[in-house]
């Protein structure tokens, strides 16, 4: 397949060159160049391979880092609860003991594996990427093709660098055109979502293309990618341009000088070829995408922030209606109210999905001069200790302090509920995460998914709202 | 792995699409470094109230359902997180084949590593599965890999597709590893030692430059 003359994707480009061999059922020996971990899915594949005698192929390709059971306030303290400070140790001994490259939980390079991976260089271009976490598919921002795998399949890269995959079909995500100011990267994505379904992308990668997409910077990017999941896909993925390359460019862990010219030169070929086959193509008008919520326990639940709640009644199916109703009952919602307004009694933002500076500064300029309305709980959790420093030297932290929300280390802690924060029954969380499953934010918590400057207007209001109504002015200074 | 050849049992029908990995198994399960136990806390949030008492109404706390060793579902069965936890914990409460229309690509891998069958049948015939294992503890099922069948209890039969590679490591119960190690080792060789591969960094120690967004103070590495 190598040098093949027909057009090919940014994907088939990627999978080609790191194929390793072909068996006779078609299945391909995949080469992997960046294995990250983390403490909740690699005990059990060290355990494992502890058993075996097998030693870690290529701890110079793999990077660990503790993150999803992570307390996320003192740090200075032990972490308290027995069974994550296990986890935490396991992991700290397995690194030690097979030698893999990790950042210490007290190091500022400590943070979630999705935002340390591309801060720190290691996840660049071109590359096959995994990482025992379906939200792997954020580093597909960087056009490398990037994914979740289980416990199973961290041992097997562990051991032998490579993982037995099927080829996926080649899926094309449109988005042409500018967004109205206000309207950000999760806005794109949540309507991507909202319109192809949580199973849209099932047995496909998506490689998200179109001008729209274009003109995101990375933060937006990555944020684009790491949902690529919720719709079902193995993989999401943007082909690296100058934006990629300038991001890239002085990281601790990406090649330089020569070397660096030479990579370019290489991630220049990777995007899809003229006349390139998708087996799938969407297209979306920018101009449709307004700032975005879910109502519902399934991603695809999505409204425009002026949308209306659906009614049973008026769904294709009797399952659907069915889903809608039980839907309902779990978040406490009226059939046909409108989703604004909607009272919010906690307002969360970080996880993979949005916690990086740029997130930050999109919430702080919503929050600056005001304060989180009366009985909400506001708490911001930095995706990287790095990221927490540099809000800190900008100053965005004093903006969250004033406005009265918790500023906190760097972890997972709310998007999944493992640590001490979660939601509590019935309570309901603007949050900037990526899944409003049912318990996921805790037992019977109520999850609405939006940007983190809609969260931000929803801790000021207390209600979901249009964050463009707080912003004002600053909107046609061209903030998104 | 334990091999799958043939499984006979009742069925536990949950007719709901989207039965997410965090339904299977809560993220407050996830702390264990063990693969196994977690069966008591499979469906954690369908299956027990606020108190941990049995809920009645869902179908595993149903006697009928309780020693249930297969699953059935609508759409999109184990979509969300990767968590292997999700397999492992319907094999520890004894489920060994889960059936629905269409899987969650993470979860349909993870099933296979696990020794548990996911079949994929059309959704009328999901449906059709249900009501016969609505009839309750006498409404058996058997699940035979090697012909590629499922017998329902009224003696009808039902033929399934499976990626032929997936059913001989499951009929065999493989260890994927060891038979990569044994199989492809040369290969693997022939590929790191590539030109083209020269470019890729190592992750033991940074190139140079410190990270853009803050600088790395001596004593934060720990």
């Amino acid at each position: 397949m190598r040098n093949s003359a027909s057009p090919r994707t940014l994907y088939d480009k990627i999978w080609d060159d790191h194929v390793v061999k072909t068996l006779d059922d078609g299945t391909s020996l995949l080469y992997i160049d960046r294995h990250l971990l983390h403490e909740v899915t690699s005990p059990q594949a060290f355990e494992s391979l502890r058993a075996a005698g097998r030693p870690v192929r290529r701890p110079d390709a793999t990077m660990a880092v503790a993150d999803h059971n992570v307390p996320t306030s003192d740090r200075s303290q032990p972490v308290e609860d027995p069974q994550s400070r296990l986890q935490i140790e396991t992991l700290e001994k397995n690194v030690k003991e097979f030698g893999v490259p990790y950042f210490p939980l007290r190091s500022r390079q400590q943070g979630i594996v999705h935002v340390v991976g591309p801060e720190q260089g290691v996840s660049l271009p071109g590359m096959t990427i995994v990482c025992g976490d379906s939200h792997t598919s954020t580093h597909g921002a960087f056009g490398s093709l990037a994914f979740g795998i289980g416990t199973s399949e961290v041992e097997h890269v562990l051991a032998t660098q490579t993982l037995l995959q099927k080829r996926s079909k080649n899926m094309r995500v449109r988005v042409e055109g500018q967004v109205a100011p206000g309207v950000t990267a999760k806005d794109i994505m949540l309507s991507i979502i909202g319109h192809i379904g949580t199973a849209g992308g099932t047995g496909h990668v998506i490689e998200f293309a179109g001008s729209a997409i274009r003109s995101l910077d990375m933060a937006g990017r990555m944020t684009l990618c790491n949902m690529s999941i919720e719709a079902g896909a193995r993989a999401g993925m943007v082909a690296p341009d100058e934006v990629t390359f300038a991001y890239v460019k002085g990281r601790p862990f990406a090649p330089k000088g020569e070397a660096f010219e030479q990579a370019v030169a290489y991630w220049k070929t990777l995007a899809s070829d003229e006349g390139a086959h998708f087996d799938e193509e969407v297209v979306l008008d920018a101009a449709d995408i307004a700032p975005s919520v879910t109502w519902g326990t399934s991603p695809e639940d999505v409204l425009p922030i002026d949308g209306i709640v659906p009614r049973p009644e008026e769904a294709a199916d009797p399952a659907r209606a069915e889903r809608i109703r039980r839907t309902l009952a779990y978040m406490g919602l009226e059939a046909g109210q409108k989703i604004a307004g909607t009272p919010v009694d906690v307002v969360f933002i970080g996880s993979c999905t949005n916690s990086r500076i740029e997130d930050l500064r999109a919430a702080a300029m919503v929050l600056k001069g005001r304060k989180v309305a009366d009985g909400v709980r506001a708490m911001v959790v930095p995706g990287s200790g790095l990221v927490r420093y540099a809000a800190e030297q900008e100053g965005l932290d004093k903006i969250f302090r004033d406005a009265g929300f918790e500023w906190r280390e760097a972890g997972c802690s709310m998007c999944l509920g493992m640590n001490p924060d979660k939601l509590s029954a019935g309570q309901r969380s603007a949050s900037t995460s990526n899944r409003n499953f049912e318990g996921r934010q805790g037992p019977d918590g109520r999850t609405h998914l939006c940007s983190p400057t809609m969260a931000a207007a929803a801790a000021v209001t207390g209600k979901l709202c249009d964050a463009r109504d707080l912003l004002g002015d600053t909107l046609t200074e061209g903030a998104a | 792995m334990e091999k799958f050849t043939q499984l006979t049992s009742v069925a536990a029908p949950l007719p709901q699409e989207n039965v997410d990995t965090d339904q299977i198994i809560p993220a407050r399960f996830l702390k264990t470094i063990h693969r196994t136990g977690l069966g008591e806390h499979l469906f954690a949030g369908q299956r027990y109230d606020a108190e941990g008492k049995e809920n009645p109404n869902f179908v595993l706390n149903k006697p009928a359902y309780r020693k249930a060793g297969i699953l059935i579902t609508l759409d999109n069965l184990g979509c969300g997180s990767s968590r292997e936890h999700a397999p492992w914990a319907l094999l520890d409460f004894g489920i060994r084949c889960v059936i629905a229309p269409s899987f969650a690509d993470i979860f349909y891998n993870n099933c296979f590593k696990n020794g548990i069958l996911p079949i994929r049948l059309p959704k009328e015939q999901c449906l059709a599965l249900m009501e016969d294992a609505e009839q309750g503890a006498n409404a058996r099922f058997t699940v035979d890999l090697e012909a590629q069948e499922i017998t329902r209890p009224d003696g009808a039969v039902i033929s399934f597709e499976i990626d032929p590679f997936r059913r001989q490591v499951l009929l065999e119960g493989l260890d994927d590893v060891a038979q990569t190690m044994r199989h492809h080792e040369q290969a693997i060789k022939e590929f790191e030692a590539r030109p083209s591969r020269a470019w890729v960094p190592s992750t033991q120690q940074p190139t140079g430059a410190q990270a853009t967004i803050g600088s790395v103070a001596e004593g934060d590495k720990a």
